[in-house]
């Protein structure tokens, strides 16, 4: 895709969610279709989470509703009247019965919400993944998103391929949670609610989307400094789709001649102690992996969209996109940074 | 029998009554800081509360407008991060723990008919450490040092999660100032804590049994057991993340097989008591001043207390749902949720006691009823909301959003500030012996009513929609944008609600009409004292025979004790 | 309120509240107990899970002697107060320097088995988990001892200089109240650390 047609469609995306409430875009999956609503779930744990809050918030309303009833009836009814004379109210000290009642009632209320939500817990947190599963590692760093999916030997970044699991052909992936450094948290409201990604310690989440698309999300934890453009995007693909993805992840970076000079710069100005390249010596794992970096709509973990502007801001002065990312300003000769650029913008 | 006011501080400070007001600065300087009379020291922690309350309000201005657009550049991630950690930290150490204690440290003796705490000087020990504490925390602003450049404030969230916390990911001493701060800040809570149970236990006046003791005393006894068990976990985390950080010690290094997951059992172990720390004053204060405005003894007496003490014990049970997406088991979650759940269930009793109250009384309006009233709409709302988070898949969506963020700006501002402005209202003539302006009350009121659902009512839809918090700005198009906006609009009618307050008792201290002992008709002990009383409290001590003594007193032919 | 009928009379010669000290000194012990059970808590979690350095099998040794000294000077700071509410000072001080001496042996047992772990068997607080725990929790424990023993010192030098008599056994009482609690924590960190965690 060309980069003027794909910012006609960011363009055009952008529109969509400036009225995102209720606003559903009829495109197809090439770019988000809704903000990241968890009312709007698209996925089997998010639906359970849903019918659970909806059960919970009619319960809460009621209560609300009676209470507050309560509490504005008394303050009508019972304030002081100018033509009140002096002497004191009734003086009540309590009820026996009214407490009882009272205590009892909110412990049915309770029981029954208790006996929902652990079923839904269960539900969600035990239930066993199907062999045609797919799965997927996802790995938290210092502010972007490693995604490896060991069993088709593919290395990617904070943009997850899943494949479409409807009721024909039904494919969950499971996510196994890691973290390189500090605390993180995977959260995509539409496809499930939010798992944190912890170091030395092993945690695993479950999405099954029903419906093809793009979906938003970002990490949740508060993991220092960029924590905020910690971005994420799910793009759940049909099929078809999804084994062409796969199989253009699984291929080695291409290696275009006409680029030599640019992947000479890569490999020799100290972008290869982060980032790695399939086929080259650059096997950095500090940074994500650039195997197939054009395959991405953004960068930057979500910052700024994949143009070749911003692709040159972003290795000269990240600070400019991102401040506080632990990309260090490369302080490339503009021709330097020219032949650099063109060998990524051959990375698909 | 003394009578006139100014005969007995003529008596108490013998030096002004001679000088006619004119005591040197130095010397008024010097009682106040070598003083250990309960009153002073309540009256410190206020104003040390109240300064703190306008620097976390400055850093709150900060962050919401710093939010109230996308991509805005109003302060750097950086500056942002210590904003949000500065502000919590501040105003749930600095704010609310001193002007709560404060009130506790002035009224329980009055109430109990003693002439002061159990322990004076570890009474004054405690304040004047956390004072220091709260200066200690904002030097950091100037000595925090850093990767970052010169003068860092702590920017690793008020919960500090490890291993943000450790050297290799925060460089500098910013933590440090975190840590170290509140280290002792929590010594002198417990002194405290030490001090209010002593208290109450061992120093009540004849015939005041444990079940003729105003509701206040006996919540601040509850809460006094809670700041013992409760901060000491804090304590002893902070010197484990100190020996990490110092010592190399691997508490919650995960790289050496350390568990991140551990600081967070320890801190919320610490934090969920913290917040039951912090509205369990606030019920007491309403317990006081709901019986008085509504001309009705509180209703359930024996129930409130019951239920306060349920609160006590079960409040220790429930810290995991502060965890519930760290992936504990199933059975974990379920647990927590269960217990979350049934913590609400005593302090939804004692909402419904606080309107039996109400009921079939004779209401009056006046600004500490006013903020009571909206105590009871705001924290109802606050509970509901919290009962959503304790359904552990919801939590998976709502946690670490700007819903949970709504829910306990909720409790703290809406429940907690709204219940403190209504105790500044109502002790107000007891500790300066003036009035204050009931229509700039009504003024703080409103403003201040409207200010808050603005901001609040309208944050738990970003929440809602997917906004996580402690970022320093979104992208737009997510549906958040005309939320943040109003949000950072009510911030404004806070501010103003505030300074009105301020300006208000400023302004009342000196001009206010003279109050006399008991402005309010009320019934108990505080009220028998003069305004303000003298150093010795009580010319003697009194015996009582019932919860209202006052009650007894000014009805003799229908006195409680008849009742209860 | 306050009148002068002999029912408030009699109700005011009867009031009877519990002591503030002891008061005072229970809520002390009770933070505490709370700040060592959460060194405790962290003990048990790590045990056994140190990726590298020494075991507590390999360089843990039970310290019979030293908790000895430890239990029996909670009998002697017992029998110590008893004779001084007795009025029995000679007596007072016998138990009270018997306990001194006891609490300075166990520091003692400490600082030996200290210096072996460190200078021979390689673990400092920063080796692994184990170090880390164990010289936290031993040390915590510790320097609750050295502070006992430092107010213990203090009072045997005001007894030498017969400043202590009678009317300070309930005070004194109330510090033993502290040293009991100490050697309450080390039995449980005997058990938690030389015996379950090995």
């Amino acid at each position: 895709m060309t980069g003027v047609s794909r910012q006609l469609l960011n363009l055009f995306a952008n529109f969509c969610f400036v009225s995102a409430l209720g606003t559903p875009a009829i495109i197809a999956q090439t770019q988000p279709l809704h903000g990241p609503d968890m009312f709007n779930p698209q996925s089997t744990p998010a639906h359970s989470i849903f019918d659970l809050s909806i059960l919970v918030l009619k319960v809460t309303g009621i209560i609300f509703v009676v209470v507050v009833t309560l509490l504005t009836y008394a303050i009508l009814k019972y304030r002081k009247r100018a033509e009140d004379n002096d002497h004191e109210p009734p003086q009540v000290f309590g009820s026996n019965q009214i407490e009882l009642a009272w205590t009892v009632l909110p412990i049915l209320v309770v029981l029954i919400l208790f006996f929902s939500t652990a079923r839904v817990i269960h539900a969600i947190q035990d239930a066993k993944m199907p062999p045609n599963a797919l799965e997927v590692v996802a790995v938290g760093h210092q502010f972007w998103w490693e995604f490896r999916y060991p069993k088709l030997g593919i290395v990617t970044a904070n943009e997850l391929h899943v494949p479409l699991s409807d009721a024909s052909q039904p494919r969950p992936t499971s996510i196994t949670l890691l973290s390189a450094d500090t605390d993180h948290s995977f959260w995509v409201p539409q496809l499930g609610g939010k798992v944190d990604l912890i170091p030395n310690r092993i945690n695993q989440t479950w999405l099954d989307p029903h419906k093809p698309g793009i979906y938003l999300g970002q990490c949740a934890q508060y993991c220092g400094t960029q924590h905020a453009k910690m971005l994420l995007r799910v793009y759940v693909d049909e099929h078809e789709r999804f084994e062409d993805w796969a199989s253009q992840q699984k291929r080695q970076a291409v290696n275009d001649p006409r680029v030599a000079a640019g992947r000479r710069v890569f490999l020799n100005a100290a972008c290869m102690n982060c980032h790695s390249v399939s086929g080259t010596s650059a096997k950095g794992v500090f940074g994500p992996d650039l195997s197939h970096f054009m395959s991405r709509d953004t960068i930057a973990s979500g910052a700024a969209s994949n143009t070749h502007e911003n692709l040159k801001r972003w290795i000269q002065d990240p600070e400019a996109i991102k401040p506080g990312s632990l990309m260090p300003a490369m302080k490339l000769s503009d021709e330097d940074l020219d032949s650099v650029v063109a060998y990524l913008e051959t990375l698909r | 029998m003394i009578t006139s006011n100014e005969a007995i501080v003529a008596e108490t400070y013998p030096l002004e009554a001679q000088q006619t007001g004119l005591q040197p600065i130095s010397e008024r300087l010097h009682e106040w800081v070598t003083t250990v009379d309960h009153k002073r020291l309540g009256i410190l922690y206020i104003c040390l509360g109240l300064l703190f309350l306008v620097l976390g309000g400055i850093e709150a201005l900060i962050i919401r407008i710093q939010l109230a657009v996308p991509h805005s550049t109003f302060v750097s991630p950086q500056v942002f991060n210590r904003m949000f950690t500065m502000h919590g930290t501040t105003m749930i150490f600095f704010v609310a723990m001193p002007i709560l204690l404060g009130f506790g440290t002035y009224l329980i003796p009055l109430m109990i008919g003693a002439r002061d705490m159990a322990f004076p000087r570890l009474n004054a020990f405690s304040f004047w450490i956390t004072a220091f504490a709260g200066f200690l925390l904002y030097f950091s602003f100037v000595g925090g040092g850093g990767l970052y450049g010169a003068g860092s404030a702590p920017d690793v969230g008020w919960f500090a999660y490890a291993p943000l916390t450790s050297r290799a990911f925060s460089q500098g001493h910013s933590t440090d100032f975190w840590t170290l701060s509140l280290l002792l800040s929590g010594i002198g809570s417990i002194g405290t804590g030490i001090n209010f149970v002593a208290t109450i236990v061992c120093m009540r006046c004849p015939g005041m049994t444990l079940g003729k003791m105003p509701l206040f005393a006996w919540l601040n006894l509850v809460l006094g057991g809670m700041v013992i068990l409760a901060i000491s976990p804090l304590t002893a985390a902070q010197i484990m993340l100190c020996i990490d950080r110092y010592l190399g010690g691997h508490f919650f290094d995960t790289q050496a097989g350390g568990s991140a997951v551990l600081w967070m059992h320890f801190f919320w172990i610490f934090g969920h008591p913290e917040v039951y720390i912090l509205i369990i004053p606030c019920f007491a204060f309403a317990s006081e001043i709901i019986p008085v405005f509504s001309r009705k003894p509180i209703f359930g007496y024996p129930v409130m207390v019951a239920a306060t003490v349920c609160i006590g014990f079960v409040s220790f049970s429930v810290w995991a749902h502060h965890m519930f997406t760290v992936g504990m088991v199933s059975y974990a979650n379920s647990f927590f949720t269960l217990a979350t759940m049934l913590v609400g269930v005593p302090t939804g009793i004692k909402i419904f006691n606080w309107i039996g109250t109400m009921w079939g009384g004779k209401l009056i309006f006046k600004a500490p009823m006013l903020f009571c009233i909206g105590f009871l709409f705001q924290f109802l709302v606050a509970g509901l909301t919290g009962i959503m988070l304790a359904a552990s898949p919801f939590d998976w969506q709502l946690g670490n959003s700007y819903f949970v963020v709504a829910h306990f700006h909720y409790v703290i501002v809406g429940g907690i500030l709204f219940t403190i402005f209504a105790a500044f209202y109502y002790y107000f003539p007891k500790m300066t012996g003036r009035r204050y302006s009931e229509k700039l009350a009504q003024w703080h009121f409103w403003l201040f009513l409207l200010g808050f659902h603005l901001t609040f009512d309208f944050m738990h839809i970003p929440g809602l929609l997917g906004m996580p918090r402690r970022i320093y700005t979104y992208e737009p198009g997510r549906g958040w944008e005309h939320w943040n906006l109003i949000v950072s609009l009510g911030a404004l009618f806070q501010v103003a609600g505030v300074l009105v307050f301020v300006f208000n008792l400023s302004w009342s201290y000196f001009t206010g009409a003279h109050a006399g002992r008991d402005p309010w008709d009320a019934w108990t002990l505080e009220w028998s004292t003069d305004s303000p009383p003298p150093s010795y409290n009580f010319a003697e001590i009194p015996t009582v025979r019932s919860r209202r003594p006052l009650w007894d007193q000014k009805h003799p032919e229908d006195p409680d004790w008849h009742y209860e | 309120m306050s009148n002068t009928t002999t029912e408030t009379v009699d109700l005011v010669l009867s009031w009877r509240l519990p002591s503030r000290g002891r008061v005072g000194m229970i809520c002390f012990i009770a933070a505490e107990a709370a700040v060592f059970t959460i060194f405790v808590v962290a003990y048990l979690f790590y045990a056994g899970k140190s990726i590298s350095g020494p075991t507590p099998r390999e360089v843990l040794h039970l310290p019979i002697f030293m908790s000895a000294c430890l239990i029996v000077s909670s009998f002697t700071i017992h029998a110590a107060v008893k004779a001084l509410a007795g009025a029995r000072t000679v007596w007072f001080n016998v138990w009270w320097f018997a306990t001194l001496i006891l609490g300075l042996a166990f520091l003692a047992g400490t600082v030996h088995e200290w210096t072996i772990l460190i200078r021979h068997e390689g673990l400092t607080i920063s080796t692994n988990l184990f170090g880390t725990t164990y010289f936290s929790l031993v040390g915590l424990h510790a320097f609750h001892v050295t502070v006992g023993l430092l107010v213990i010192a203090v009072t045997a030098c005001a007894s030498l200089a017969s400043a202590v008599s009678q009317t300070h056994a309930e005070r004194l009482d109330i510090l033993a109240l502290y040293w009991h609690f100490v050697d309450g924590v080390w039995l449980v960190v005997f058990t938690v650390v030389y015996v379950l965690g090995v």
